[in-house]
């Protein structure tokens, strides 16, 4: 400081506040949800990160045994597995890797084994942690244990963990796992191209034309996020599969493939990469539009110095979210992807059908470095964005231009069709009764209960958890909101809970799900009675969405003024009083929106859940998926439908209420 | 309320009180006394300190050392729930979802007052405020200044011993703002609640204040009542922000006298050594035009120090409404000008216009010496 009169700050201890009980109450529900996020989370990313490195080896080297000769008392001198493979060349390096619960006989080893013969055996562990079996029962101790031929046939090595890059290697070095890299890279960049390209233009004609029905419009780009990823696949299969309807305008080329995963991708992304642009086109400044005029610029000119530098964050934003939605996406490519192996998928494959646990961690480990790198730039130009709107600037409205105003409604027509055909062609599946043979219409596909899948119990179930997840997730996202932006001090735990809240964002669904396993399936954590139930369902799809709920809570709560928690604690009301009485009747549309997008996505997901569900907890998405999987195609576009139009009625009962509610609630926003 | 002592008047006491944001200092070493039932403003530009100060009286933002006594209590470190104010802000801060009534009962409720006492205190409120019949309303149907009394009202529901005031005019327009001047004055001197408002506008401040505290950079340059802030500013600092007022590069002379532009004058005694650089200050009311009789003794144009006077050249002159601002050349000011304003009378009187010469005498007691600021 320049100014003489002012000293430094004298030594001594800090003025410490004395908290008060609201101070305290806040602070501890803070660290009981950061707590929650650290167990739903944390924990098991923990734990899927530590089983990605967890390698599991026979350690030949480890035992010792001894062979009688045929009278079965004298014993020949103790000798290790690894000699006995030295000399018989039986397994080579490359046989002793092993998962989790490999078992490896011992007979080969004596190339004149006969569990006939009276020669006796003895072996016992080298080592404390060394352990083999006898038939099923566990050998952990150093004693010598004498079998006979017969039992010793029964024996088996079980293989030692250790910490280590070994699952990377063989990852890596086998080309039929590290190919879906690239496969991924190339569907999520081809996708997202496409995708952006489509939604800008689309965006565009919404917002800079004069054209007609633009709130219809609005209404069917937003339809595709009310169904699951995967039912695009399935309406791409009646289109152009085997027996489809316009199998040859491919011209040969299969849809089973690379080509349906973009298509489909380009379907389910849409919508989120439209609410993005068109948000970005939405805050552009009229009077900047109205400068080029006068500066008598071209339409083409004006498009390239005005209109594109001011969507620019929305572009890049937007490419990043379809990208990461796309290169996470499971339930797509499962459907419609053929030999076309991609990451999501690998995980899937690697637990459901091989059951290697830690190549599935393998490759989620590889998925999330993508996804987390795009959420991380996505932030980054997010944060960027803010800057852009002055509360000076003057909303544009287009003015008439017949030609043009044409133009955009015939391309958004386009898009319009495409994305109503492809819902379309799945109702129309789930009526017929049996493509492409019998064209009646029946509503035999309906009945569910007679299919693999879960039947209607599935569907039933489906709403149950989303209707918990919609409750028991909004109350927790939007406390935990309220509690970080309206907490005193406590600035350290503020940002680690920040952090979380930000985390499940970037945590792939099939991630979080195979990581949920590895946690709360493990035999020793005390949560494990909730494997397998629904409350599993429902933690895990609240933390699934957690992040874009959060920041719907939090930017509602900024609109807030700063001094009512000061108010409040001037006039000695409990802080609770305060948010029960005024801030979450004030927030009441955000809490509607946060509750209406975790009912619709738990309706909807796949990804996550797919590991998780049981036999009693079935739900209608994973039905759909099954069902598929299982031939019966027209079924599952029925069930798929049946989220459709659930999330519809979802939507429009979730708008009545809105009004109805703001109506009552919010009488003092009207003058 | 607790009793004060005769022994320490003070009923809020603030000693050494630092407040670092990082490297920042927003307050260093802030002491200050405040009587029960004054009304006190916190005066200086963005910036200075004074709202960093309110919050650490009202404990939302605590100081990092320093204490803070209010009626004989340490409240130190305790949260402001802890601590016994009322608070009103520049945004108002009302509850937009509750209505005008429920907005003043939200303090007097869980307080063992019964429905029908807390409906009967509310309807008293609204009637100090004046504005009975609008408690039914949203805030959001109220004009600004009517929601800035809505505020004032709940702040001072449950009677508490201090009144702060953040800002509480800034967000109206000018009229609204003058009229509400007076009214919350009027209110605070009847309610004889101890007071302590922020502000940057010095014209609200000596209008409404007891006391004017006037801070820059964290620190308090002066307290005093308002014509003491006027009239004799103890720093250059004061000088300047208080008001208009010439500051004029020049030299000290013998103890009541300054040295402009070779120019000796009378001014206030100061303590400056003969050839100091020094700032010469005076307002620019405090220059007295003269006519042509002003030199002759005894009549009532009549000239009090005859070393202040300047032959000077009205060089612009500017309409300002109620009195006209001119810039006066004078040789002895270089490049520089001397700004005065003459009432409408002395101008018509005078007939002054621009390009004129004119007699003006640059008032003995409003002269003041400052130390000269480091460039």
């Amino acid at each position: 400081m320049s100014d003489a009169r002012m000293g430094s700050i004298p030594a001594g201890p800090r003025i410490k506040g004395k908290l008060s009980r609201d101070d305290l109450i806040m602070r501890g529900s803070m660290i009981v949800i950061a707590l929650y996020l650290l167990i739903t989370m944390v924990f098991p990313l923990y734990a899927m990160m530590s089983k990605s490195l967890s390698t599991y080896k026979f350690d030949l080297a480890a035992y010792e045994v001894q062979v009688s000769g045929e009278e079965g008392t004298v014993f020949s001198d103790p000798v290790t597995f690894a000699e006995l493979n030295e000399t018989q060349e039986a397994l080579h390096a490359g046989d002793l890797l092993a998962g989790s619960d490999g078992r490896l006989g011992v007979t080969q080893f004596f190339p004149d084994f006969s569990f006939r013969s009276p020669v006796n055996y003895r072996i016992r562990n080298l080592d404390e942690d060394g352990r083999f079996l006898v038939g099923s029962k566990l050998i952990d101790n150093t004693d010598w244990l004498e079998l006979d031929s017969n039992t010793f046939r029964r024996v088996q090595l079980r293989p030692k963990k250790d910490i280590g890059l070994g699952n990377f290697t063989t990852y890596f070095s086998t080309p039929a796992l590290s190919d879906s890299i690239k496969n991924s890279v190339m569907i999520a960049t081809i996708s997202t191209i496409i995708t952006v390209t489509l939604a800008f233009w689309f965006a565009y004609a919404l917002s800079r034309s004069c054209m007609r029905f633009k709130g219809l419009f609005r209404l069917i780009a937003m339809a595709p996020i009310l169904v699951p990823s995967l039912l695009p696949g399935i309406a791409l299969v009646y289109l152009f599969g085997n027996q489809g309807m316009l199998k040859e305008a491919l011209f040969g080329a299969s849809i089973y493939g690379p080509i349906g995963i973009i298509i489909g991708s380009v379907f389910f992304t849409f919508p989120h990469a439209f609410l993005i642009i068109s948000t970005g086109l939405a805050i552009s400044d009229a009077r900047l539009y109205e400068a080029a005029v006068s500066l008598k610029a071209t339409r083409w000119r004006t498009f390239w110095t005005v209109t594109i530098p001011g969507a620019r964050y929305g572009l890049v934003s937007a490419a990043f979210v379809v990208f990461n939605l796309v290169i996470t996406d499971f339930g797509l490519p499962k459907v419609i992807g053929g030999q076309f192996n991609v990451l999501a998928v690998d995980i899937y494959k690697q637990v459901i059908g091989q059951q290697n646990f830690e190549m599935g961690a393998v490759v989620s480990v590889v998925l999330i470095l993508p996804a987390i790198l795009a959420f991380a730039i996505d932030r980054f130009v997010q944060s960027k964005q803010v800057a852009l709107l002055s509360a000076r600037s003057v909303p544009y409205q287009p003015s008439p231009n017949t030609r043009m105003d044409w133009i955009m409604f015939g391309y958004a027509s386009l898009v319009g069709v495409f994305l109503i055909g492809m819902l379309a062609v799945c109702q129309f599946a789930a009526l017929v009764k049996f493509w492409p043979y019998d064209l009646s219409f029946s509503l035999n596909n309906y009945q569910f209960n007679k299919m693999d899948g879960g039947g209607w119990a599935a569907y039933f179930n489906s709403i149950k958890l989303g209707l918990l997840t919609a409750v028991i997730g909004t109350s927790i996202i939007f406390f935990g909101a309220y509690l970080v932006e309206k907490s005193n001090g406590f600035r350290t735990g503020r940002t680690i809970f920040q952090m979380f809240a930000m985390l499940p964002m970037a945590i792939p669904g099939m991630v979080l799900g195979l990581s949920y396993i590895f946690f709360f399936n493990n035999p020793d954590n005390p949560l494990n009675v909730i494997y397998g139930t629904m409350t599993i369902l429902v933690v895990c799809t609240v933390t699934h969405f957690y992040t874009v709920s959060h920041l719907t809570a939090t930017t509602a709560l900024q609109q807030m003024d700063r001094e009512f928690e000061s108010v409040s604690a001037s006039l000695k009301q409990p802080t609770l009083k305060l948010f029960s009485r005024v801030t979450v009747p004030v927030c009441l549309p955000a809490i509607l929106d946060i509750s209406i997008y975790l009912f619709v996505n738990a309706m909807t997901t796949v990804s996550a859940v797919v590991f998780l569900y049981s036999h009693d907890t079935a739900l209608a998405s994973i039905a759909v998926l099954n069902m598929d999987d299982a031939g019966d195609i027209a079924p599952a576009a029925a069930m798929g439908m049946m989220i459709f139009y659930t999330n519809a009625g979802a939507r429009i009962i979730h708008l009545i209420a809105s009004r109805g509610i703001v109506g009552r609630t919010q009488a003092w926003r009207k003058r | 309320m607790p009793e004060v002592t005769p022994a320490d008047p003070a009923y809020l006491k603030i000693e050494n009180l630092w407040k670092a944001f990082g490297d920042f200092l927003a307050l260093s070493n802030v002491s200050l006394d405040i009587k029960e039932g004054e009304f006190v403003c916190f005066l200086g530009p963005s910036g200075c300190g004074k709202t960093t100060l309110l919050r650490a009286i009202a404990g939302l933002d605590l100081q990092t050392r320093g204490t803070v006594h209010q009626g004989g209590k340490d409240i130190s470190n305790l949260p402001p729930s802890g601590r016994d104010f009322g608070i009103v802000f520049q945004s108002y801060a009302l509850f937009p979802n509750l209505t005008i009534e429920k907005n003043i009962a939200f303090g007097l409720e869980n307080t063992g007052r019964s429905k029908a006492e807390i409906a009967k205190r509310v309807a008293s409120l609204l009637d100090i405020v004046g504005l009975p019949e609008q408690g039914r309303k949203y805030p959001a149907q109220l004009s600004g200044g009517q929601q800035q009394r809505i505020a004032l009202a709940r702040a001072i529901a449950t009677n508490p011993g201090l009144l702060l005031l953040d800002e509480p005019l800034s967000a109206l327009d000018a009229k609204v703002r003058v009229h509400l001047r007076h009214e919350i004055k009027e209110l605070q001197r009847k309610l004889g609640v101890t007071t302590v408002m922020v502000t940057h506008d010095q014209e609200e401040a000596l209008v409404m204040a007891d006391k004017i505290v006037v801070m820059n950079h964290g620190v308090i340059e002066q307290v005093g009542s308002p014509t003491e802030i006027y009239r004799a500013p103890k720093t250059l600092f004061v000088a300047g922000f208080i008001g208009e007022m010439n500051q004029i590069p020049a030299q000290a002379g013998a103890a009541d006298e300054v040295v402009i532009g070779g120019v000796t004058m009378k001014s206030q005694s100061h303590g400056f050594a003969r050839g100091v650089p020094i700032v010469a200050t005076v307002r620019p009311n405090d220059i007295i035009p003269h006519g042509d009789g002003a030199h002759l003794p005894g009549g009532d144009d009549a000239i009090q120090t005859e070393e202040n006077v300047l032959e000077v050249l009205v060089d612009e002159m500017e309409f300002l409404g109620s009195f006209w601002r001119c810039r006066l050349k004078h040789d002895c000011f270089g490049d520089g000008e001397l700004i005065a304003d003459f009432s409408v009378n002395a101008v018509r009187r005078l007939e002054l216009s621009s390009g004129r010469m004119m007699t003006v005498e640059l008032a003995q007691t409003r002269m003041l010496a400052f130390d000269k600021p480091e460039a």
